[in-house]
């Protein structure tokens, strides 16, 4: 059996759900492939054949696949499958985004964010914004699946893989790319950070939240969150958003202020190692799963945080 | 132009889905169900574009249960012109979901699919993907603004790191984040009126018969359960806390 794991990565650097990725295959065969789908990514290829454990390094390229357009991913990673017996992708918006369209054209049912391999066949899954978990097994021959990176370690370094082109496929013909607008941040990505810090709809202006919530972050060097009230109401872009229908983050230490805890964002959060909540509510939910909670106005909290982090840093 | 509305009836998601003892699934047993929120959003956007001139009908379909005739009651309400319910008591995965939709969509030919990103329920977030590939049409997920004129779409889109605008031929299939928009509540005089509105009632085999299902639930289980810690008196314990203790600074 022989497993193909689409590289994440933003043309430039490979991001480190790919190794979380490769350690899923893993569990699945030792016959791994990294396929680096998008425009000019030979550096990104070379950072791949470093992984640990990886057998071979496919490079497709073309303008389409650079913007990262399903239907072009589609066509050029569905012939491949002929080679390979699943397909895992780490579950970005990238991932969902075309993962589930390859799936439909092999006639797969796509398995989506999986925590944990069982067995070659056997997968288990967070449902009900992680309420519950699913034990689901496949009769699929070819297995399309996404990755949670969050349930998996990474792949080491050391490796020395072939790199390979292959054909990059028809591209999207009935799609154009016209504008991407991206948040340009010096701070750790929300996914990989050890640290995050997240803002809540308490914080109440745009400028309430980069005053409070982005200094913390950064005396932390830690990555910025939100909830999704703070997200709709414009205090943090979009993809600060952490939760059932954002992104999931297991970071060593997760600090949430103004946040209440509803089980959307739980969703995305719960797996981090400690969590510290800052709400003047005694009885927000988000206590129930915090390892230190402080109940107080963030106004005074936040600043004293500041202040003592300070004396601990010397 | 026509628009297609896929909606799913889930358990609300104010509600805290429970285990049912025998690891078989969740207990949807006398617990509050509504309409899937990604798919309201899906329902707010197409009638919006009707409102707008961009559309001239709006069709709802849902494939579940009998009651899920509430579920498109409750989209005619808000503005949608007639509904389709493939009833069915089967919880198809969501490959057969695609194939049953794709069935409608050959049946009814709309210009474009407005559905929701993801049902809140099973958390697949994979349908629209699927039935964009299986029509052979465009698609853009994760919407959050959607334009329609002429022959094309243009729609912005949540992504890594920020937002991507791509350009679609008609028809396509759009699948809609949160902050497309705020979806309206029915006034009593809309549903009023959609008790009036058609909702057709459809079998599976009206569409090529229930798929066959890839995957089997071998069993659903609860995750582990986090303790609530301490609370701490003052920002200065915190720190300490977290260096001596938890050792995370
Ligand atoms: C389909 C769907 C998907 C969703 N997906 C997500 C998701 O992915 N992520 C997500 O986060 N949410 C999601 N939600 C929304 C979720 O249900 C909650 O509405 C949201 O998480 C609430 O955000 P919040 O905690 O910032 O706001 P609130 O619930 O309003 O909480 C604000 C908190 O701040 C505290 N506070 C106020 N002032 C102060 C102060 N001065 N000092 C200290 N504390 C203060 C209050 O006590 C309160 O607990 C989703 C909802 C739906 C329906
Ligand atoms: N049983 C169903 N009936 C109608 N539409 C559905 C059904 N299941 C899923 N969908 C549509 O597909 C979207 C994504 O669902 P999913 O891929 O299951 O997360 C939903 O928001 C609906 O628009």
């Amino acid at each position: 059996m022989a497993v193909l794991v689409y590289a994440d990565h933003d043309n430039s650097t490979l991001k480190d759900n790919t190794h979380k990725t490769v350690t899923a295959a893993k569990a699945l065969s030792n016959d791994v492939d990294v396929l680096v789908a998008g425009a000019n990514v030979d550096a990104v290829a070379a950072e791949a054949a470093k992984i640990e454990g990886v057998r071979k390094v496919l490079t497709a390229q073309s303008e389409a696949l650079g913007h990262g357009l399903a239907e072009a991913i589609a066509a050029a990673v569905t012939p491949l499958m002929a080679n390979y017996d699943a397909l895992l992708v780490p579950a970005t918006s990238a991932g969902k985004n075309f993962a589930p369209r390859v799936a439909a054209l092999l006639d797969v049912a796509p398995i989506s964010e999986i925590t944990q391999v069982v067995d070659a066949n056997t997968f288990v899954r967070p449902i009900y914004a992680g309420n519950a978990l699913e034990t689901v097994e496949s009769s699929d021959a070819k297995k399309v699946i996404t990755v949670r990176p969050t349930a998996f370690k990474a792949a080491g370094e050391g490796g020395s893989a072939g790199i390979e082109a292959v054909d990059p496929g028809v591209g999207a013909p009935k799609t154009r790319f016209v504008s991407d607008e991206l948040v340009k941040s010096d701070r750790p990505e929300l996914g990989a950070a050890k640290i995050v810090v997240s803002g809540g709809r308490a914080m109440g202006s745009a400028e309430e939240f980069q005053r409070v919530i982005e200094p913390l972050a950064d005396k932390l060097g830690a990555a910025v969150g939100a909830s999704r009230a703070a997200v709709d109401a414009g205090y943090a872009p979009n993809d600060y958003q952490v939760g059932q229908t954002g992104k999931v983050v297991a970071p060593q230490l997760y600090v949430a202020v103004g946040i209440s805890g509803a089980i959307q964002h739980l969703a995305g959060m719960k797996d981090s190692k400690v969590i510290v909540a800052i709400n003047k509510d005694a009885d927000a939910p988000i206590f129930q799963v915090a390892d230190y909670g402080l109940v107080a106005d963030y106004k005074s909290a936040v600043p004293e945080l500041m202040a003592a982090l300070d004396q601990v840093k010397g | 132009m026509k628009i297609l509305v896929p909606v799913k009836r889930v358990l609300d998601y104010n509600v805290k889905a429970r285990v049912k003892p025998d690891q078989s699934g969740v207990d949807l047993s006398n617990v509050k169900m509504a309409m899937n929120p990604f798919c309201e959003i899906a329902v707010e956007e197409a009638v919006r574009q009707k409102e707008k001139g961009a559309a001239e009908e709006v069709v709802v379909v849902s494939i579940g249960p009998t009651q899920a005739q509430e579920t498109v009651r409750t989209a005619l309400a808000m503005g949608g012109d007639r509904g389709i319910l493939i009833q069915t008591d089967a919880d198809p995965e969501p490959l057969e979901v695609a194939k049953l939709l794709k069935a409608v969509a050959d049946a009814e030919q709309p210009s474009l699919i407005i559905m929701g990103k993801q049902a809140i329920d099973g958390d697949n977030n994979a349908v629209g993907q699927m039935l964009s590939a299986l029509l052979g049409w465009p698609q853009a997920t994760f919407a959050s603004k959607v334009d329609v004129s002429g022959q094309t779409v243009r729609v912005t889109r949540e992504v890594d790191g920020g937002l991507q605008t791509l350009e679609l031929d008609l028809p396509a299939v759009v699948t809609a984040d949160l902050r497309l928009n705020e979806p309206r509540y029915a006034s009593l005089p809309n549903i009023m009126k959609a008790k009036k509105k058609t909702i057709d009632i459809k079998s599976v085999d009206d569409f090529g018969g229930m798929p066959a299902a890839h995957l089997k639930v071998k069993k659903v289980t609860e995750p582990a359960k986090r303790v609530a810690g301490v609370k701490v008196e003052s920002a200065a314990e915190l720190v300490s806390k977290l260096k001596t203790e938890a050792g995370v600074l």
